[in-house]
């Protein structure tokens, strides 16, 4: 507690001395802690197999191997099924979220329609009624339409937990466009969808991206919904097939090596998106969480 | 007047999609889950109503009370770890020099990567026989033998879930904990200087006031998410041992799909909605309150 108080004074003060260094010095533990478990992953995978299976594991690969990742590529369907099942739910989950939600979001932000609080508020639902409570029901309707086991209806799902974070979004970004900008296009004689393509979508565009990186990053981590959806091994995505692989594998026991490198195979395009998009999502994150 | 009418339209051409889609898939599903749990619901027979049977069931079932108090625990222990710490790290990394940026970045990536995925990694640091937290302490001298983290004990597996989680999650709190210091407007902080005010007292008398409905805001999204924990149990412990670190998630996720007794499930999935609807109710009134 002392420490974080002197950073203060430190931060606001011009003084360097050996606080600076002190809290210089926890940055850096901090970071190592952090880092730590990721480091250590990503060494199990690429350990030898025989390595790997060691009881006690030892702290860093003796020999480099892709051994692990071989046995995943070709692990019950086969890694490609899992890593497109995953993809391809994200892929339709960003489609389907901005197919809807601009749409809404220029309705809310400029057109007078009646009941549009009321509206607006049947929109968030989802807000205050988690998702995990309504699996029950949603695995029945799914059923009788032939969705689950689809990656159509697991993107739906995941559309529908992402809608209320996303509307809001771009119904705040769309709300703050000038208004003298749509005027003059209309002025123009350009119809609504004209507006909507031409002027409301490009100044929208960090708020789109918001979206699509938070709807990516949602359904390529989600795991319960797909776990209640998904009972053919074929459809499983990446977490799930990692999920079973943790218990069942050729080679008896678990196979460790193997888990490792599907972690590390997992976490590469999440922790690659956030760097490339650092900026996008924590303004998200801001709105999005703190009204 | 025939153009407004024409733009309400319009309007409602361009909502219509959305309203259509939450009205199928979060609306409905709502409504049939309420419905479903006043009736003797599975797979295998057809639905029964009876009444607020499967409520009165749920009161008297050990397992949901077990689970229920679990989650509670789980809950009370992880959120003052998440608040503090978070808040702490944002105070150390709160200035924009290049190292505290960076650690910032660091901290935060955890939060990217999927529960499921970290639950599934520290399984394996957590592993009795494989697992590099048993090597580390062993090689320390600390232990003698290999302990076992998950599955044997409740209290020792929720603790080890814990630390896991709270390195998953810390830089959640920790980036909007920076982004409201960072809101503070340079002339407060610059006229507590000047009043000579020491390091410990700006932050207990202005960083901290001036942040508070941050900390709140954080601390409902915080408790909802773990009241809902789910992914690190099933993946962690699978609820063992004898389903005492089922949370409730868990439980209605074992009733629902495993034992198909849709109804009961669904009694128990309007329980924890309950429950978590007061939460938010209870935590936007102070978090308003303190806005005031």
């Amino acid at each position: 507690m002392m420490a974080t108080l002197r950073a203060r004074a430190h931060d606001v003060g011009t003084r360097i001395g050996r606080t600076g260094y002190l809290l210089g010095a926890i940055c850096v533990i901090i970071c190592t802690v952090m880092l730590l478990p990721l480091v250590m992953s990503v060494l199990a995978s690429v350990k030898p197999t025989q390595e790997s299976a060691a009881s006690p594991p030892t702290y860093y690969p003796h020999g480099l191997s892709l051994d692990s990742y071989e046995r995943l590529w070709s692990y019950q369907q086969g890694l490609p099924t899992y890593l497109m099942n995953s993809f391809g739910t994200a892929m339709l989950t960003i489609l389907i979220t901005l197919a809807l939600t601009v749409p809404a979001a220029y309705a809310l932000a400029r057109f007078p329609i009646p009941g549009k609080e009321v509206l607006f508020v049947i929109l968030l639902l989802a807000l205050i009624v988690p998702y995990q409570a309504m699996l029950t029901p949603m695995f029945l309707m799914f059923a009788k339409l032939k969705l689950t086991n689809t990656l159509l209806g697991l993107a739906i799902l995941h559309t529908a937990i992402q809608f209320p974070f996303s509307l809001y979004i771009l119904r705040n970004s769309f709300a703050s466009v000038p208004r003298e900008l749509d005027e003059a296009a209309a002025m123009d004689g350009a119809t609504s969808w004209q507006v909507l393509v031409r002027v409301f979508v490009p100044s929208a565009v960090p708020a789109i991206v918001t979206v699509a990186l938070f709807a990516f990053i949602m359904s390529w981590n989600e795991f319960l919904g797909a776990l209640v959806m998904m009972s053919h091994s074929s459809r499983f995505t990446l977490p799930l097939i990692l999920a079973t692989a943790r218990t069942e594998t050729s080679l008896g026991g678990t196979d460790w090596g193997m888990l490792q490198s599907g972690i590390t195979i997992s976490i590469v395009p999440c922790v690659l998106v956030y760097l490339l998009l650092q900026r996008y999502y924590v303004s998200g994150l801001m709105s999005g969480a703190v009204k | 007047m025939k153009r407004r009418t024409r733009n309400r339209l319009v309007g409602l051409a361009y909502l219509a999609p959305a309203l259509a889609f939450v009205g199928a898939f979060t609306v409905y599903p709502v409504g049939q889950m309420a419905w479903m749990s006043l009736n003797s619901w599975s797979l295998l027979t057809p639905p029964r109503y009876i009444g607020f049977a499967n409520y009165k069931r749920a009161f008297e079932d050990d397992q949901f009370w077990t689970s229920f108090v679990f989650t509670l625990e789980y809950t009370a222990i992880i959120t003052p770890i998440l608040i503090i710490g978070g808040y702490l790290l944002a105070l150390l990394t709160a200035s924009n020099s290049p190292l505290r940026r960076f650690t910032r970045t660091v901290v935060f990536i955890p939060v990217v990567i999927g529960l499921g995925v970290s639950s599934l990694l520290w399984y394996w640091l957590f592993s009795a026989d494989f697992g590099l937290v048993n090597r580390t302490l062993s090689d320390l001298g600390l232990i003698s033998q290999p302990v076992l983290w998950l599955g044997e004990d409740a209290n020792r597996s929720n603790l080890a879930i814990i630390a896991s989680v709270v390195w998953k999650v810390m830089g959640f709190g920790m980036i909007l904990f920076v982004g409201a210091i960072q809101a503070i407007p340079h002339e407060i902080n610059e006229a507590s200087m000047v009043d000579g005010a020491t390091p410990r007292q700006r932050v207990t008398r202005v960083v901290l006031p001036l942040t508070l409905r941050t900390v709140l805001l954080v601390t409902l999204v915080s408790v909802i998410g773990s009241l809902l924990a789910f992914d690190q149990f099933y993946i962690m412990t699978a609820g063992q041992p004898q389903n005492q670190t089922a949370t409730s998630v868990f439980y209605v996720y074992l009733n629902s799909f495993p034992y198909l007794k849709l109804g009961y499930g669904a009694a128990l999935s309007m329980i924890l909605a309950g429950t978590i609807l007061a939460f938010t109710v209870v935590q936007l009134f102070l978090s308003r309150r303190s806005h005031a």
